[in-house]
């Protein structure tokens, strides 16, 4: 079974959301790397879009298929993961630290909420 | 001759093939080309004998799997065999040598085909009316979100800013929609294959331009509330798109047009004797129903009361939505599609959709037989079904790729692999009308004895293929550096 870190929430479509002082790291779980194979291309959002929760957020493309990111909570993008560019491998080897995909300086805290805790999202694959 | 080799290094300098040598041109030919425009030194060509050329060719082509050597289910693409007499009727003299510029009087002929093939697809999709001008599937479904873009702005419904697309769409329709100018909303689909309704309701609206459409969709399955969905979106306001991707299976049994679709492309390249897939030239012509008749692309073919032949283009139909190319389609492509339709006729057309559909069922059932899991086990194939292996994933480490890369060394071409998105592990299988019985069985054959070799021996399925000229290649390599030119 992936590795799903307890201090981190997480979105039904399988990003990873982890909240230092309102600036929130998103990226994608192990379980999704996993689903996608190797990764060969990333499409990032731009520093400064403002962006909702729910919204595309970018893309991630494997030699199997392509699939949008949507951001987990609202705000504004404050950075980018630009090590991707040239290393998307980065996502599959590392998806929670070093694969990071992008940062939102959040707007609405209670986005939080909305996301699933590592037991809900466990619970979600297992049933997928 | 190497196997790696590739026709530059055969190369000898002087070396030359009677039959491949550029012809001599006369001063007087090159004197219209201004001097700065000309080349300095000679194009860097291979210099090699005719036998070298042949041998070359022939060995390279006998690497290849193809439809003339094996079984060739690829889902989604109807890789069917392409009868020889309709290449033969398109390559006569009398269309070949046709140039694009011939005025009409000297057309006559292939304008009677075209106005002709017109009318078939017309009759065999209940649409209204057909145009042949788009080269492609992808310029198809491009001319016909563009019409649906012409009708709403016509009638200054301004605000349609979304297209609908159920999750179980072909991947080029949401392409085809942002391309238009579009925002796409996608429709989830059921645990049976087909389109959530209560979700599509909550989603049409004032926004709503239209709905693009795979029926049967690639699940493989009928859309059975098809009549309910088309009621849904024309209530709305929006408009219907039909992908032909799909249509083999239903041709001459169910029409489009009586389903309620307002327009439509057919991929005549899968379905009506073009070959597939090598990115050579395709037709994808588009019918409409009576609403969007003025919005048609150009060039068409009319008839005029003396029973003569014309053009019909931009100066007569002011409305539509213009060229897409500089003549009107894929000639070749058009012909022998206008070949195929005239020798199967209406009773060989209602065939085709017949025997594509029961060779779907009889390989879907038999394969169910021998262990393989059906992703949809209730529900009746159309023309090609899903079988999912994430249970063989799950518990032997064994993957669809592995297994789809051991078929290969079964002198089968493998199906489509994880393709629709939404089904896990998954194989997509068209068998096609064209296959003989002992041409299933023998996949099944195939299927059966991998999935037995699975269960004892998961390493060396892993390992697979071993009998072609190449290994498993490195194909996030190949995605990720795209520079393949070759240098000395």
């Amino acid at each position: 079974m992936s590795e799903i870190p307890a201090e981190l929430r997480y979105a039904s479509s399988h990003e990873w959301a982890k909240n230092d002082d309102g600036t929130v790291t998103v990226g994608i779980t192990a379980h999704a790397q996993d689903a996608m194979g190797d990764l060969v291309y990333v499409e990032l959002p731009e520093v400064g879009q403002v962006v909702a929760a729910g919204d595309e957020a970018g893309v991630v493309e494997s030699v199997k298929a392509a699939s949008d990111i949507y951001a987990p909570v609202s705000g504004e993008i404050v950075a980018i993961n630009e090590a991707l560019e040239d290393e998307p491998e980065l996502v599959n080897n590392v998806p929670y630290e070093g694969g990071w995909l992008f940062k939102i300086a959040m707007s609405e805290e209670s986005d939080l909420d909305n996301l699933l805790t590592a037991d809900q999202y466990q619970a979600q694959i297992e049933s997928e | 001759m190497s196997e790696t080799q590739l026709i530059f290094q055969l190369s000898q300098p002087g070396r030359s093939a009677v039959s491949q040598a550029p012809k001599a041109l006369a001063d007087d030919k090159l004197s219209a080309i201004p001097a700065h425009l000309r080349r300095k030194q000679k194009p860097a060509l291979p210099e090699v004998s005719e036998m070298q050329v042949v041998r070359h060719y022939t060995n390279l082509s006998s690497k290849n799997f193809a439809i003339d050597k094996q079984f060739y289910p690829l889902g989604s693409c109807t890789m069917k065999y392409n009868p020889r007499g309709a290449n033969r009727a398109a390559m006569l003299p009398g269309f070949l040598n046709r140039h694009p510029l011939a005025p009409e009087t000297h057309s006559q002929g292939f304008l009677s085909c075209m106005f002709e093939l017109q009318n078939f697809l017309k009759e065999v999709t209940g649409m209204k009316g057909v145009s042949l001008a788009p080269m492609a599937g992808a310029q198809g479904e491009f001319a016909g979100v563009a019409m649906i873009r012409a009708y709403h702005e016509a009638r200054g419904d301004e605000g349609r800013t979304e297209i609908l697309i159920p999750e179980a769409a072909h991947g080029t329709n949401p392409a085809t929609a942002v391309m238009c100018g579009y925002k796409v909303r996608e429709v989830p689909v059921g645990k049976d294959g087909d389109v959530d309704l209560d979700a599509l309701k909550a989603a049409c609206g004032p926004q709503t331009a239209g709905l693009m459409m795979t029926n049967p969709s690639t699940c493989g399955v009928f859309e059975r509330q098809i009549e309910a969905i088309a009621k849904t979106v024309h209530e709305a306001g929006g408009l219907l798109y039909y992908d032909g991707a799909n249509l083999n299976a239903i041709l001459g049994k169910v029409r489009p047009g009586d389903m309620g679709f307002d327009v439509i492309h057919m991929n005549l390249h899968k379905t009506f004797a073009t070959p597939h897939g090598g990115g050579g030239p395709g037709a994808g012509p588009v019918g409409v129903s009576e609403r969007l008749l003025p919005y048609l692309p150009t060039p068409m073919a009319g008839q005029r009361d003396d029973g003569s032949y014309h053009w019909i283009d931009t100066d007569t139909l002011e409305t539509s939505i213009g060229h897409l190319s500089a003549f009107m389609g894929n000639a070749g492509v058009l012909l022998r599609a206008y070949y195929y339709a005239r020798s199967l006729g209406r009773e060989g057309m209602i065939r085709v959709g017949e025997f594509s559909t029961l060779a779907a069922n009889y390989l879907l059932k038999r394969l169910e037989a021998v262990g393989c899991t059906a992703a949809y086990p209730d529900r009746r194939a159309s023309h090609e079904f899903i079988l999912t292996f994430a249970k063989e994933a799950k518990e032997l480490g064994v993957t669809a790729m592995d297994i789809a890369k051991r078929l290969l060394d079964y002198n089968q071409h493998a199906p489509t692999t994880y393709f629709p998105l939404l089904v896990p592990e998954c194989f997509l299988i068209e068998p096609t009308e064209t296959e003989s019985k002992e041409a299933l069985d023998e996949f099944v054959d195939a299927m059966a004895a991998i999935l037995e070799e699975a269960r004892t021996q998961p390493d060396m399925v892993k390992e697979a293929p071993f009998t072609q000229p190449v290994r498993r290649l490195d194909d996030v390599k190949a995605a990720r550096e795209l520079d393949l030119a070759w240098s000395e």
